[in-house]
This record gives structure tokens, sequence and C-alpha cells, in this order.
């Protein structure tokens, strides 16, 4: 099976999860016998390329002139350019972008996205739309040249070029849902993202949502129907042991939040129930890691609640300074408002943190021995965390199941069930 | 005649309410009063009543060859005389006509045969009282929660004054031996044992409507064939399950009450059997052989075993906790305590925090008020904990028969071996070496303190130094600032100490705890 697969990033270059799966998936996808193109908008040279062929677009030049060009232009050419757009990333990054945007002079989007020679970024930055329609109008030209059997497009940034080869090629297209608008911005969506997002789900043969949260979402929010998406939940590759400083400087017990400070992650929710706790039992410290637009605010409600000699603000960790922090937390917590996947519990069970997460995170549909609560439910969540640190039998036996349980999910396993996506729509296309 | 000896349990648990942490100290009723009147009045009006009224139409028809037993546990009379008292009416009803057995068990359903005996006969006592007083019979057949037996708990059994004892024919225990014959006590021989055969018993409790079994559906024609083909030289059939089977667990659309209407016709009509109670049974039978059970055996699961109660390490930290209060509440009389003391230990609290369902069992769900075993664990903890604190401050320690003083310490354990006996001490004021860091441990935060107050920090930093740190990590919290900033000083410069030093500061520490304790 040869597979066309569009990707916004791969790693080592990568922003977030994103990449992290993709590079998951298509390495386990090869062992299934999956010949892989993966296209990304700039490759740098010092991919893991074991698994995938990768092609950066910023090494494919056009011209203009050919009226093949001219005519896949027409295809992706829905995008508007130059409105407000919320990038993949932070609403904080956004705000500066769209700074910058207006200081800017934009040039006319054809002239840019048609240029012989086109310098992709990458990542998300202020000529994103520019280059997701560039993106889009190489996949169209890719597309009539390369032989495949089947398009497979992860994430907004790549369905308009996904659209475009299945467009030129009639092969079945699958675009896969590692997160939606409602993620990443809650209720105030941008509608161009979305509308993007629509068009790649209403196009696509199959949808791949990666939990079944995100699944609920798709059928809700997008109209799409419920037969055509599947849930594949993510895996987590194998790690290797932590073997930094695992000392204790602390005599008190420690919780530990870690992720962007935005509201879809849920820490105010995390300070509440850290108030809560402490009137009872001053002998705990709550430890909140990453950063956010929503620090100042957190910072301000920590102080109007007094809690701040027991509450802690660490700003963004490396992976590194994140193991330290697993190693002496007792408990970690994921309050997340709206979470597609969320590996970061896995990670802390890994280093046999107890956690707590919300029900409203797609891990939770894959794990048993958590703590799950709802995100608005402050009092269960202050209750799952004083259970786990007051009854020693509970976190001893989440230790003694988590691990086996995080290793139980495989992208293997996820990958298997991919290429039985991938059989039933070369079946389906065959047929008509 | 062979003997056909239905016995049916009846069992309802005090559902807790969610509980969170901030209500310890101050809210202390702990149940869920809306969901157990609801499921109590819904199972009397599906099951108990119609199916009582059907029995006792049996009696009326076939007199005496128509005989069962009953179990009735004290939660589950408890609950009926609050939501539904008709119904122990209606028991009382069929207890007058002479044909119905009623057993004795743990009055709250409890699992205290595996862990203290001075409290299983508590409530073995409490239990036969309590049906003696509703239903005129002193019960002279056991039957322990779960079916639960062992070669141990039936001596006890048998000293309690029962010469009867029911329990699961485990295919582990029996080996080549048939559960249809009686059985003694490996220990006490004059104690007979009936054994649950379960493949007809679950035929009728759990396949009966399970649409894919191939005897489906069952008939009272094809199960009395069944009984018919027994080994001529097998003497009895016992057929025990919950009573909840009978429109219940099996709906009354499943045709489980037509099949019970019918089932005695054809059973006195085409075979050699009749229907006896477990007494009865162990009256005209000889037991063929001791059954040895050295280790637990219940009638749950595959495994007839005991981890569906006990056994994950939540399980046993909540029940040994919960018996940890024993020695407190013997000498107990606030109603309040003993009512709640007794509804803790329903085993349906351990049950919901097992761990096994994840990987089998629907029916253990459908049983389950919790999403996962984790919350019932932190849910039973939290109102654990209120219960704990209300003890300590209500109940007076019984220690080697008699009880005097204020209590003070805590039992973290049930075998509080190691625990202080204030009361020895204050005869003896020197004799420190009685005490042990390991009693600052199960001392309150409000005690400890006033405790430190006593001590200065010279020989509290002597008395730590080669303490545990577990030890350390209780008293340091509970020093005073300033003490807390002179311990660390001296503990930097006491680089090197003599033995003398930390013996003088622990004798203090030991002197300072007995006058705390003698005031």
């Amino acid at each position: 099976m040869k597979i066309l697969m569009f990707g916004w990033e791969f790693p080592p270059h990568i922003t977030g999860g994103l990449g992290t799966a993709c590079y998951g998936l298509t390495r386990s996808l090869a062992t299934e016998g999956a010949e892989i193109v993966f296209v990304v908008p700039k490759a740098f040279g010092d991919e893991d390329q074991s698994a995938v062929r990768l092609m950066g677009a910023s090494d494919i030049e056009i011209d203009a002139a050919d009226p093949d060009t001219q005519e896949f232009w027409k295809r992706v050419t829905y995008l508007q350019i130059g409105s407000n757009l919320i990038p993949y990333v932070t609403p904080e990054a956004f705000r500066r972008l769209v700074e910058e945007r207006q200081r800017q002079q934009q040039q006319p989007i054809d002239d840019l996205v048609l240029k012989a020679k086109f310098d992709f970024n990458g990542g998300y930055g202020s000529d994103l739309l520019a280059e997701v329609s560039r993106y889009a109008l190489i996949a169209a030209g890719l597309a009539g040249k390369q032989q495949f059997d089947v398009i497979h497009a992860h994430d907004w940034p790549t369905y308009p070029a996904g659209i475009a080869a299945a467009a030129i090629s009639h092969k079945p297209l699958v675009v896969h849902v590692h997160a939606t608008e409602f993620d990443r911005s809650g209720e105030n969506i941008n509608h161009e993202v979305y509308d993007i997002e629509r068009r790649g789900m209403e196009a696509a043969d199959r949808v791949i949502a990666v939990s079944n949260f995100t699944r609920n979402t798709i059928i809700e929010k997008y109209g799409i129907a419920p037969d055509k998406v599947v849930t594949v939940h993510n895996g987590i590759a194998a790690a290797t042991d932590y073997t930094g400083s695992t000392t204790r400087y602390l005599k008190e017990k420690v919780v530990t939040f870690l992720g962007r400070l935005t509201q879809q992650k849920g820490p105010e929710y995390f300070v509440e129930a850290a108030h809560m706790l402490l009137q009872y039992d001053k002998n705990v410290r709550f430890v909140m890691a990453g950063s956010g637009d929503m620090l100042p605010r957190l910072v301000r409600q920590v102080a109007r609640l007094g809690i701040g000699t027991r509450f802690h603000f660490t700003g963004f960790l490396d992976e590194q300074e994140v193991q330290q922090l697993f190693a002496i937390s007792d408990v970690f917590v994921m309050p997340s408002v709206s979470e597609p996947f969320g590996l970061v519990p896995l990670e802390a069970i890994r280093a046999n943190v107890p956690v707590v997460i919300s029900r409203q995170s797609g891990v939770s549909e894959v794990l048993d021995h958590v703590l799950k609560v709802d995100f608005w439910d402050v009092n269960a969540l202050a209750d799952a965390i004083h259970g786990l640190l007051t009854y020693k039998s509970l976190a001893s036996e989440f230790r003694k199941h988590g691990k086996n349980e995080v290793s139980q999910l495989t992208w293997d396993h996820a990958a298997h069930q991919v290429i039985k996506i991938y059989e039933d729509v070369v079946a389906i296309s065959q047929l008509t | 005649m062979r003997s056909i000896c239905f016995y049916f349990q009846v069992h309802q648990p005090f559902r807790l309410r969610t509980y969170r942490f901030f209500e310890m100290g101050h809210e202390h009723h702990y149940y869920n009063d809306f969901e157990n009147k609801h499921i109590l009045n819904r199972v009397a009006q599906k099951c108990y009543l119609p199916m009582n009224e059907l029995l006792l139409n049996l009696i009326g028809r076939y007199g005496d060859k128509f005989r069962v037993a009953f179990s009735i546990s004290g939660s589950a009379i408890e609950q009926l005389r609050d939501y539904a008292p008709q119904v122990i009416e209606s028991f009382a009803q069929l207890a007058r006509t002479g044909n119905v057995e009623f057993l004795a068990e743990t009055y709250a359903h409890s699992l205290a045969s595996l862990k203290s005996k001075p409290e299983f006969e508590r409530q073995v006592n409490l239990h036969r009282k309590t049906i003696e007083e509703l239903f005129g019979q002193k019960p002279t057949t056991f039957r322990n929660t779960e079916l639960i037996y062992s070669d141990e708990i039936g001596e006890m059994v048998y000293n309690l004054g029962f010469d009867t004892m029911l329990t699961e024919g485990a295919k582990h225990v029996l080996g080549w031996k048939s559960p249809n014959h009686l059985y003694s006590n490996a220990r006490k021989p004059e104690l007979k044992v009936l054994l649950k055969n379960f493949k007809l018993s679950d035929d009728i409790a759990f396949r009966f409507s399970h649409q894919g079994w191939k005897e489906w559906p069952l008939t009272p024609e094809k199960f009395t064939s069944w009984l018919a083909k027994t080994d001529k030289t097998d003497e009895v059939v016992n057929l025990f399950m919950d009573y909840e089977t009978f429109g219940e667990h099996q709906w009354r659309e499943t045709g489980i009450f037509d099949f019970m209407k019918a089932l005695p016709a054809k059973i006195l009509k085409n075979t050699d059997f009749t229907f006896r109670t477990p007494a009865e049974v162990s009256k005209i039978l000889q037991p063929v052989a001791a059954i040895h059970v050295p280790y637990p055996i219940s009638w749950a699961d595959e495994e007839r075993d005991l981890t569906a109660w006990l056994g994950n390490e939540m399980q046993d930290e909540a029940f040994g906790k919960l018996l940890g209060l024993e020695k407190k509440i013997t000498n107990c009389t606030q109603p309040d305590i003993l009512r709640d003391w007794y509804r803790l230990q329903n085993s349906d609290h351990f049950y919901y925090m097992c761990t096994k369902w994840f990987s089998d069992g629907d029916v253990h769900k459908y049983f389950n008020p919790y999403t996962t075993p984790y919350e019932a664990f932190i849910n039973y903890m939290n109102v654990l904990s209120d219960f704990t604190i209300r003890v300590d401050e209500h109940c007076v320690e019984n220690n080697k028969g008699e009880a005097k003083g204020e209590p003070t310490i805590q039992h973290g354990q049930h075998e509080a071996a190691d625990s202080v006996d204030a009361d020895k001490q204050a005869d003896d004021g020197d004799r420190s070496h009685d005490f042990s860091f390991e009693h600052l441990k199960n001392i309150s935060n409000a005690k400890l303190k006033k405790l430190l107050k006593d001590i200065d920090a010279e020989n509290l930093a002597y008395a730590l130094r080669d303490a545990g740190e577990d030890i350390r990590d209780r008293v340091l919290p509970n020093l005073t600032k300033s003490a807390r900033q002179e311990y660390d000083q001296l503990t930097e410069k006491m680089k090197k100490i003599k033995d003398e030093d930390i013996a003088r500061g622990r004798d203090k520490i030991a002197k300072a705890f007995n006058r705390l304790f003698n005031s």
C-alpha cells in the first residue's frame, strides 16, 4: 500500500504533539508494509527517514505559466488569505501575529503563492495561510506525478492539500483530526479555520479522530456523518528511563499541573482545588508548570486566595526538568476543559505518578487506572487529589497497574487500525 | 425420599452518598437514602412481595411437601422496616406456616469472620436475636456472608451453638466428591455442612433467561428431568441463590415466576425428591465425610475465593482500618455509632473496590453504584475517616476487659499490639522503656503539640537523631517556628553526639508522654 501523506511538521522540527504523533504512526505503518511519502512544508534534512520518504514543499518549484498549475490553482483558491486567521498555536502567539500582520503590507496572494520558488517557514508563522495555499498547490502537482493508493492528511493546514491531491488523482482521502478549532479556541472559534476543517472532513472518504471525545465534536459541531468518522486512539512511543535527580527537597507532598496555561487546559480549576485542599491540609504544595496567556490571571487568583506560599509557578520546563518535576510529584492533575487526546498524563504515569484527569479528555477513554472527574466539578477534583494524598493504598494500586496499562497503548495498535481504514477506502473506491 | 433444599438470600446494603473530605468532622450522615429507598421499593415490588405470595400459595397447595429457607441480613431488615414494612409482615406470614426456616448470618452482612472472632460473634448473636424477635424461630442453621467458609469459621460457628452450616460446593474443595451429600466440619464433626450444587443453582439464578445458553428456555420439565438424572446415591440437591433472582435479576417477563410456580408439582410428581429445609436435611442425613477447607471459600466468581472483597491494597486498607476501631467499639453504647459501625461493614462496600472487573464482569457492574473501584475507595475512606473521628471522640477503648480514662491513642491497625496502655503507664511513671516513637504517630496533632511544649529543643534534637524519617516528619511540622529554628541549628551542630544524650532525650519525651496521658 502506497500512501501520500501530508503533515505540517515532523520531528525533530515540532512545536507540539502533532509531529510526534505523525512520527509514531508512520513508523508503525511502515512495519505494517505501508510505503509512505510524507510531505512537509520544509524538509531540514535531519529527519529520521527510516519509515517514510520525506519531501519538503520548499524544494519543489512550479511553473506559473504551466496550464496544469493554473488549473490546480483554481482548485485551491477558495482560501481567503489576509483575513483574521488564528494560527495553529497559542492564542497569545495569535495576538502577536495579528499585530505583526497589521504592520506589514500584504503582497497580492496570487503573486505570492505562484512564485517559481517559495521558501516555506514550516511552523505557524504570519504567512501561514499563504503557506497552506502554496502547499496545496504543490500537493496538487505531486498528486499528478506520484503513484499511490491513499491520501492521508493530518490536521487542517494540510486539508486543502489533501483535497487538491484527491481532486487531481481521484484517490481516496483520509483526514486525521488531532485537534479541532474548538480545542484550540473554545467557543470563540476562527471561522476561516473552522471552514477549512469542515471542508476537509466533508471531502474525506474517512475521518480519523484521535478519541471518541474528538469524534463527537466532529459529528456534532461539523455535522459529519457518524459512519464516516472512526476513532483511532493515539499511541505513546517507548521512552528511556529518567536517570537524573530524584531528590525531594520538600517535606510536603507535591501536586502538579503541567501544560499550556490557556483556558482549554482548565488551570483555574486546579487553583480552586488547591485552595480547597489547603484549607484542610497545609502539608501540600501545588506546582503549576507551563506558560501561556492565562499566567497573569492565575497569579492574581493565587494571590487573592492567599495560597501563594503553597502554590508555585515554574514557567516553561524542558524535557529534563519535566522528568525532574515528575520525580518529586505525588499527584499529577490534568483538568482540561477540552483535550482531544492528552499525552502528558501518560508520561506522568510512566514516571510512577498517579494521575487525576478530566473526563473531557480523549486519554480518559483508554485509561482505567486513573481518577476521572468532570473539569467543572472542583469538589470532586479536590476530593480525588485528597484521596490520592491521604489513602496510601490508592496510589500504590495505581503504580502497580498504571505503567502496564500505558505500555499497551502502542502505535502498532493504532497503525493496525489505520491500515484497515486504508483497505476499506481503497475497496470502496474500486467499486465506484 | 431424597431432598431438594432451596435457600434464598435476602440482602440490601446501605449504599453511601458522595461524601467529600471537607465534610469530615462535621457531617455525619453517610447514606444515599434516596437511592436506598428507591432500590428497596423497586425490589420489594418486583421480587419480595410477589415471590413471597407465590411461595405462600405453594405452601398452601402442597403443605408439608414444600419447604424453603431464607436468610435475611440485618441491613436488609433495617431498610425493610424503614421503607417497606409490609415485606417484613409477609415474611412473618411465611414463618407462621411452619414450612420456612430462617437462617442466621452476620447482622451486617459482614466479612468479620475473616478478621475478628469477637466481632463475628457479636454480630451473629445480634442477628439471631433479631430473627427470633421477628419470626419466632431461633435459628439453628448458619450461613456466612457470601457463603464464606473454612474449617476455622465452621468451628467458630459450631461454638456459637449452630449444628448446620451452608457453603459453596467449590470444585477445588470437593475434587471428585459430589455436593449432593451431607458433609461435616473437619474440626467439629458435629457441625453438618450443606454444599451448594452450583450447576443446578446457577441454571436458575444466572442462566435462566440467557438466550445464548443451549438449554434456553429452561422449563420445569427440563429441570425436573435433570434432577431425576442425578446419581441414585445422591441424597440432597442444594439450590442456594439470591432471592432477588426472582423478578429483579431475572425479570418477570422471562417467565421465572411461572417456572417456580410449576416446578414443585413436576418435582413431586416425577421424581423421588421432596422439599426440605437445611435443618431437616441435617437431621435426617448422616454425613458421608468431613470436608477439608483450610483456606476460606465463597460462592463468588470462577475462583470461589475472597478476591471480590479483599486482596487488593485498597480493600485491605479499608477493611483493616475499619476493624481497627473494634476495641473502641466494644464498650460503645452510643446507638448512632453502633449503627454506622455495622452499616460500614456491609461486604458490598469492599466489593465496589474490586479491580478485577476491569477485565471481566458485567454482573458486577450491575450491582455497583460507582464508575470505578477507585471512586468507591475514596468515598468509603472519607466516610471512614469521619467515623473514626467520632469513635475517637465518643468511645472508650477496651483494654484487657476494663476501660477507664480518656481515650487518646488512635490505632491504625486492628492488631494494635504495640499501642500504649495509658492506664498501665500511669501506675508506673518511670517505665519509660515502654515508650516507643511509634506512639507519636498515633496521637493527634493537638496532643503532639502539647507534648512538644514540654521538651526543649536540645533534648528533642538528641532524641530524634536516630529516629526514623517518618517520626521526624510527624514531629517537626508540629513544632513552633522558633522551636523549629532552634532544632535545625542544633541538628546542624550535632555532628558527633553521645549515646547517653540520645537516651536522655528519649527519656524526657517518654516522661512527658506519660505525664500527658496521666493527667
